[in-house]
């Protein structure tokens, strides 16, 4: 390479650092063709979904006071967010829900969809305050035991999720009530018996796509943590073959794929799901894996997105934020002190991973003792998470 | 028992996937007794207000945008109120662009407010998309002779008000002085001609031959008389131009800057001008004072402290240069050497530096359309008060 070369790159790059101000806000533009497309619409007017959605609404414009209509819209809404991975929709179904919310003492079908919308907000305080007001009025609203049980799983209070999930057997079926203790079994050290029940479970007539889905989610991810791959890897096809589009399912097999070091099926299974950035997260470290240039792009525009997201003032993205800080960004420094954050509000074993990592990477020892206790605490089994604890120095004795 | 079922799998835990929820983006700048708008909203919340879709296929088109302009800016500005003390000011938007956010395109609508006296108290008032989206937000970035205050609209908060204060002079120096140290880092036609007048400035002619110069100093001088020369021409023509002794059409001084930036890349091959290269830096120098004059104007110019705003803007501008200079010599007295001999090798190089510097600076022309291209100061003032 010539000195010219070099010289000119080193300046053009120079002034490209420069020279962007942020790539979530550029200059505007002017479209030069009425044919240019400038937005994919998630839904078609012309879709099943949208339909059902649009009667919804219409029928609540005649109607505006039924709230079993706006109780069923919101509840497609809230549907719609989650297999979308979409959260303008949860902000849809709770303005439908506002005419009810601002009385006084709101009905609790209403409360118990606010506490689902606050639940995907991360709004975990105030979404078990909704859930107290509906069990009072209501002791035998299954969904909502289900509600507070999953509430209480993330943020690590395993007894009260366990007592959450007891109600169920009386109220709702007996596979809900099983898969709602036995994820927490699962978890806390009993794994063995819990794959056998809850895969039993699955044999049973009358369970609807999404149960199966959920359940066979729950055992997909148990058995990875297991270390039986063989099995997760059945588990997610079995999941997956049920047609049922699910945020959820994708990103947990995506990491799946990516702990077996099979990066190339994650761009293939990703490399269209770029609008949700927990999915896009999942495509870029498969990418940097593979050397792949467009990782840099993708970076970039994450780097972005997780910056606009902090310009509302809010933020759900932080766990997100942790593993991008420290797998791409590899800041291992303030990806700690964000995993850290992110474990005062849910501790689940990515929550603990990911503050593991960071602090192993940050040579932060002390930062990781309250996951260490955690773990001990509760007899939590997850391999990956024990292949961390011991790396760091006190653990190893 | 139903709504169990069909809510089972909402229990997962859920980790944030999806990209952030509804914002719109709001820019406000209060110039006297007049508010220049710009509000970004995102298309697919236009969608589900007013219906863009036409045809239903799924996809928004810039004519699905455009034959509705009316209909949005009906729609956004009527859940926009500004009033200044107890004065509704009226809104007029008769511009439309599109902007790409990390989530999604978003249409840009130009605005102007107009109220009847000078504005001291602005009272805002947003209630965009509550009625559709109770988790929508409204970002906004109120600027004032380059003060900006930032707030966050929500369905629970959906008014603000605000005091415009005059800035203390020190601000004012600080706000400017910013504006030109941005000026001369995001206009990099500016950089560009600077640039490619110093490159020669670490190598000397020896008998028709170039080497590179012996001693760090000589470079050194060599740079800061170009750079000076280059300071007091652009300098004389701000001044001129700010107190309006003289106007050019902004086409106009945009077209010669452009072309200064061309004439530097390629007198690098004329050791006759390369000799004459303060003369070079000092005529073109003039031109470039127009383009600043012009940014400074587009910045809003407050009465009573013209000096002062002209004085803390060019000092900026210097400050911003200064830097840049201070990059760019270094490195090129260390690769000097290599340099020389590649020149050496063959002119064909400094032919393929000088068109890759045309180049750039064509692109940087013709890559937008010409009609905000005029106005790209204006815009990248509203992005950067963003950034803030």
């Amino acid at each position: 390479m010539n000195g010219i070369r070099t010289l000119g790159w080193m300046i053009t790059t120079g002034w490209l650092a420069l020279s962007t101000p942020s790539l979530t806000f550029g200059e505007p533009f002017l479209p030069q063709q009425d044919a240019q497309v400038l937005e994919h619409l998630t839904v078609k007017a012309t879709d099943p979904v949208a339909r059902e959605i649009r009667a919804l609404r219409a029928s609540l414009l005649r109607d505006p006071q039924n709230m079993d209509v706006a109780v069923s819209l919101a509840t497609k809404l809230i549907e719609q967010s989650r297999s979308e991975g979409d959260p303008r929709f949860l902000g849809q179904a709770q303005a439908v829900l506002v005419p009810w919310l601002n009385h006084p003492t709101p009905p609790s079908s209403t409360l118990l969809l606010r506490a689902m919308i606050r639940q995907h907000a991360h709004e975990f305080d105030l979404a078990l305050a909704d859930l107290d007001a509906v069990l009072s009025m209501q002791p035998a609203n299954a969904q909502a035991w289900l509600t507070r049980a999953s509430i209480y799983q993330v943020q690590g209070r395993y007894d009260e999720a366990r007592r959450a999930c007891q109600p169920l057997l009386r109220l709702a079926g007996r596979h809900v009530a099983l898969t709602c203790s036995g994820d927490i079994a699962g978890l806390t050290g009993q794994a063995a018996t819990s794959r056998q029940m809850l895969t039993a479970s699955l044999d049973r007539p009358g369970i609807s796509a999404r149960e199966r889905l959920w359940i066979l989610t729950v055992l997909a991810e148990m058995a990875a943590r297991t270390g039986d791959a063989s099995a997760a890897e059945k588990h997610f096809f079995d999941a997956r073959s049920l047609g049922v589009k699910d945020h959820y399912l994708i990103g947990a097999y995506a990491d799946f794929l990516l702990d077996q070091g099979r990066t190339q099926e994650v761009v293939t299974l990703l490399q269209h799901e770029t609008r949700a950035d927990g999915l896009l997260l999942r495509l870029t470290l498969a990418e940097q894996a593979l050397h792949l240039p467009v990782s840099k792009n993708h970076t970039a525009e994450l780097a972005a997105r997780f910056a606009a997201g902090r310009e509302r003032g809010t933020r759900v993205h932080v766990r997100e934020e942790a593993r991008f800080t420290l797998a791409l960004l590899r800041d291992p420094q303030t990806a700690l002190t964000l995993a850290q954050a992110n474990w005062e509000t849910q501790k689940e074993p990515w929550d603990a991973r990911l503050l593991l990592e960071s602090a192993l990477a940050a040579d932060s020892w002390n930062a990781a003792r309250p996951v260490i206790d955690w773990l001990h605490t509760n007899h939590v089994e997850d391999m990956r998470l024990q292949q961390l604890v011991v790396q760091f120095p006190e653990e190893q004795s | 028992m139903r709504l169990i079922l069909a809510l089972a799998m909402l229990l997962l835990s859920t980790p944030a996937w999806a990209h952030k929820p509804s914002d719109s983006l709001l820019s406000l700048t209060v110039q006297h007794d007049r508010i220049e708008g710009r509000w970004d909203i995102a298309l697919r919340d236009l969608d589900d207000a007013i219906g863009l879709d036409a045809d239903g296929d799924g996809a928004i088109t810039w004519g699905e945008v455009r034959s509705t302009h009316d209909e949005i800016a009906a729609y956004a500005l009527s859940r926009l109120t500004i009033t200044s003390g107890e004065t509704h000011c009226p809104a007029q938007a008769p511009h439309q662009l599109i902007d790409n956010h990390t989530d999604g395109a978003y249409a840009v609508l130009l605005f102007t407010m107009t109220c009847p006296s000078a504005i001291e108290t602005l009272q805002a008032d947003y209630r965009l998309l509550f009625d559709l989206d109770a988790q929508h937000k409204g970002l906004l970035r109120l600027t004032h002779e380059g003060d900006i205050t930032t707030a966050i609209f929500s369905q629970e908060s959906p008014t603000r008000q605000f005091t415009i204060s005059e800035t203390s002079m020190w601000n004012q120096v600080q706000q400017y002085a910013h504006e030109g140290i941005w000026h001369i880092w995001m206009g990099y036609d500016h950089v560009l001609f600077l640039l490619a007048l110093l490159l020669p400035a670490v190598l000397r002619r020896v008998a028709g031959r170039w080497e590179p110069t012996p001693d760090f100093l000589s470079a050194f001088w060599e740079v800061l008389a170009i750079v000076t020369a280059f300071t007091i021409a652009h300098s004389i023509t701000l001044g001129v131009a700010t107190v309006g002794l003289i106007a050019l059409p902004s086409r106009l001084v945009e077209s010669a800057i452009a072309a200064s930036v061309v004439f530097a890349g390629i007198s690098n091959l004329y050791p006759a001008l390369v000799q004459r290269r303060r003369l070079v830096a000092f005529l073109f120098g003039l031109i470039h004072g127009f383009g600043f004059a012009s940014v400074l104007s587009d910045l809003g110019l407050p009465r009573g402290s013209l000096a002062l705003s002209l004085v803390s803007f060019n000092l900026g501008v210097e400050v911003g240069q200064l830097a840049i200079v201070a990059m760019f010599l270094p490195l090129a007295y260390g690769l000097r050497k290599s340099w020389t001999a590649s020149l050496r090798g063959s002119t064909y190089r400094s032919v393929r530096l000088a068109s890759s510097l045309a180049t750039a600076l064509l692109n940087s022309l013709f890559e937008h359309p010409a009609d905000y291209r005029h106005n790209r100061a204006k815009y990248y003032r509203n992005s950067m008060s963003r950034k803030n």
